[in-house]
């Protein structure tokens, strides 16, 4: 995973609540056997209608997508993470994130930073009325910075020293390996095991 | 400290802990499908690691099968790719799998307690949001996204940050034709699409002792609805029953001692939840949804409601869009919407139980010429008992699709679809902004408001035939 410090681009402001996974990547898009390629079915219901915001020239090239509460609902599907980064986007601002979808970002190196609605309005209205403001999200100092404005945000640390150093989370448990075969060698032995099958 | 039943089950399956670190926890069981996993597997491949525990893995085709000719190849070739990948795979790491045709093929998530290794007290995770289904058993279970499904197939365990704890008491008896999907319709209208963030939820209380466990499995499916990873209901005689007779139960002195166990997994009497909410069963009606978030809810008597009366201006708003996207107008009665087509199935409703009520209702009748019924069992034995027990004959009679097992028209991954402005009553989970096809149009609605709006062609409760 790439190590994410700080990072600076353009904005797309997508003022809807409730964006589910289903509209991130509709299913029909789910099929592929790899992690690249999805960005044709990012928003594909919403991308037919000309005034989308993505489709709108001013915003071409945007980085960070600027969403409204409660994004990332619905199913677990990280192909909806992955469809936003082959997008092209780097960090999603949302007041609201859906657990599995934030926990998905966070395993594939999207940032998905919390702001209390307010500042995402506030957000919202300067992109609005210059689509090339330079938003610079710092996950290093912890916050989100554009014109004159400063906004810190929090995110726990754990994940920020991962996201920072680009670490592979099956890397770092794998050092620990001998104390799950601790534990296993103590689990109760009528716990299931799927092998041999019996039906 | 006290310990609620979630939090007895976390501690139980640390394997390490520090400060200002995710816990480790193991992974009892892990399921697996063809459209969450293909790119973890290629991941163990190119790092070269085998699956740590196949023994506690197993794979079901379910998400992208057809229900029709399943003798024949796949004719989708993208559909077929991916299933042949899981095949493939599972060959390769030694993982049981579960493929069309297959006696037990079906949902994972009817899979998985039909064979009896869905237990009290363990953790169970799958690449699919609705794995909180297994919350019914008294186990923690939730959904995880293709990164973790490689690290539980590499480790058997993951790194999460504990959750918080909500209590949904839900006392009262049923009415007559309100189920199991009601109390569940009527807890996500109640606390929102993101009420449940950030906790496990645990139903309790006397309506949902009084359910069977595939009524229980019914509320705990749509926790993720809530915005809930995982719910869950404490274990009792009723579990133990379900769970003893299935192939992979403890056998012998292990039963005893596993009961014994299982016993212990209550949420101690005085232990404190995060937060509570209380709901009155005796007050609930037969649900439906209006909306494109399964939080947009009403009771089926009620009216469309008018977004002017919505002070909350988010909610508003997406209550506006939601109207102009379901083609519907604020102050039409619910009862008046006409229906296209009606789906019965799901790993929310899609097992036997659920295709008994609906047959008692269809039984001798006809649906309305002007609707489909689309019939799809949860699994291939939900198929086989259901046949047995003649339901097929009822359904067919009656003018229904009878299908073969899998998610089907619930996310529309398969050919079965809406097409654009096509109307459901549809008893699955989601009724997402063209989930069940483009442009489709969907009511979330009980396997017995189902059957009844079949007959009727627009949406009804069995009260009004």
């Amino acid at each position: 995973m790439e190590k994410f410090l700080t990072h600076s681009g353009t904005a797309i402001p997508l003022r809807r609540s409730n964006v589910d996974t289903d509209q991130i990547i509709p299913a029909v898009y789910l099929k592929r056997v790899t992690k690249s390629g999805f960005e044709d079915g990012l928003f594909s219901a919403w991308r037919s209608d000309p005034e989308f915001v993505l489709n709108k020239p001013e915003y071409a090239g945007a980085t960070i997508l600027v969403a409204g509460p409660d994004f990332g609902t619905g199913s677990s599907r990280e192909h909806a993470v992955w469809a936003l980064q082959n997008y092209g986007f780097k960090v999603v601002l949302s007041s609201r994130f859906a657990d599995i979808f934030r926990g998905n970002s966070q395993k594939a190196g999207l940032l998905t930073v919390i702001l209390p609605q307010e500042v995402i309005e506030e957000i919202w209205q300067g992109i609005e009325s210059d689509p090339k403001l330079a938003i610079t999200v710092d996950l290093e100092a912890k916050n989100v910075r554009f014109g004159s404005a400063t906004h810190a945000f929090q995110i726990d640390d754990y994940t920020r020293w991962r996201l920072m150093e680009g670490l592979d989370d099956i890397g770092l448990t794998l050092k620990k390996i001998d104390e799950v075969s601790a534990f296993e060698s103590n689990r109760a032995p009528y716990k299931p095991k799927t092998l041999p099958a019996l039906q | 400290m006290r310990k609620t039943l979630a939090e007895k089950i976390w501690a139980d399956h640390i394997v390490s802990s520090a400060a200002n670190e995710p816990d480790l926890l193991y992974i009892d069981l892990h399921l697996i499908h063809e459209v969450t996993s293909p790119q973890a597997f290629d991941g163990l491949r190119l790092a070269n690691r085998p699956v740590r525990r196949p023994d506690l893995t197993i794979a079901t085709e379910d998400h992208n099968v057809p229900t029709l000719n399943i003798d024949q190849p796949i004719a989708d070739p993208v559909s077929k790719l991916q299933v042949d990948t899981l095949r493939a795979n599972c060959k390769e790491f030694g993982v049981r799998i579960h493929s069309l045709g297959d006696s037990q093929q079906g949902i994972v998530h009817v899979v998985g307690p039909q064979l009896g290794i869905t237990q009290p007290g363990m953790t169970i995770v799958c690449g699919d949001s609705h794995t909180s289904t297994h919350g019914a058993f008294g186990a923690l279970a939730f959904g995880i996204g293709t990164s973790e499904v490689e690290h539980v197939l590499a480790t058997q365990t993951l790194p999460l940050i504990r959750p918080k704890t909500m209590a949904i008491n839900v006392e009262g008896t049923l009415k007559e034709g309100v189920t199991s999907k009601d109390i569940i319709l009527a807890i996500i209208a109640k606390i929102g699409t993101g009420g449940g963030q950030g906790y496990v939820l645990e139903y309790r209380g006397s309506a949902i002792r009084a359910l069977s466990m595939e009524g229980r499995m019914t509320v705990c499916n749509m926790s993720i609805e809530a915005g809930a990873r995982a719910g869950l209901i404490a274990p009792d005689e009723t579990t133990f029953a379900y769970v003893k007779d299935k192939p992979h139960a403890p056998q012998g002195a292990d039963w005893d001692v596993a009961v014994a166990y299982w016993k212990t997994l209550q949420t101690d009497a005085d232990a404190i939840f995060d937060k509570e909410i209380t709901i009155n069963a005796d007050e609930l009606e037969p649900f439906v949804t209006w909306g494109t978030n399964p939080g947009q809810g009403s009771p089926l008597n009620a009216l469309v409601p008018n977004p002017a009366d919505i002070a909350d201006a988010e909610e508003r708003g997406a209550a506006e869009r939601a109207l102009t996207y379901m083609g519907l107008v604020a102050g039409t009665p619910l009862k008046s919407i006409t229906v296209d087509t009606v789906f019965l199935g799901s790993c929310t409703n899609g097992r036997i139980e659920d295709l008994r009520a609906a047959a008692e209702i269809l039984k001798g009748k006809k649906i309305a010429s002007s609707l489909r019924l689309l019939v799809v069992p949860g699994s291939a034995k939900v198929r086989v008992q259901a046949e047995s027990e003649g339901l097929d004959k009822i359904f067919l009679d009656a003018g229904a699709e009878w299908r073969n097992a899998g998610c089907s028209m619930c996310l529309g991954m398969n050919p079965d679809q809406l097409k654009p402005q096509e109307r459901a009553a549809s008893t699955s989970n989601r009724n997402f902004e063209g989930r069940q096809g483009k442009g489709g149009r969907t009511h979330l609605v009980s396997p017995l408001v189902a059957a009844a709006t079949a007959l009727r062609g627009t949406l009804s409760s069995p009260a009004d035939l």
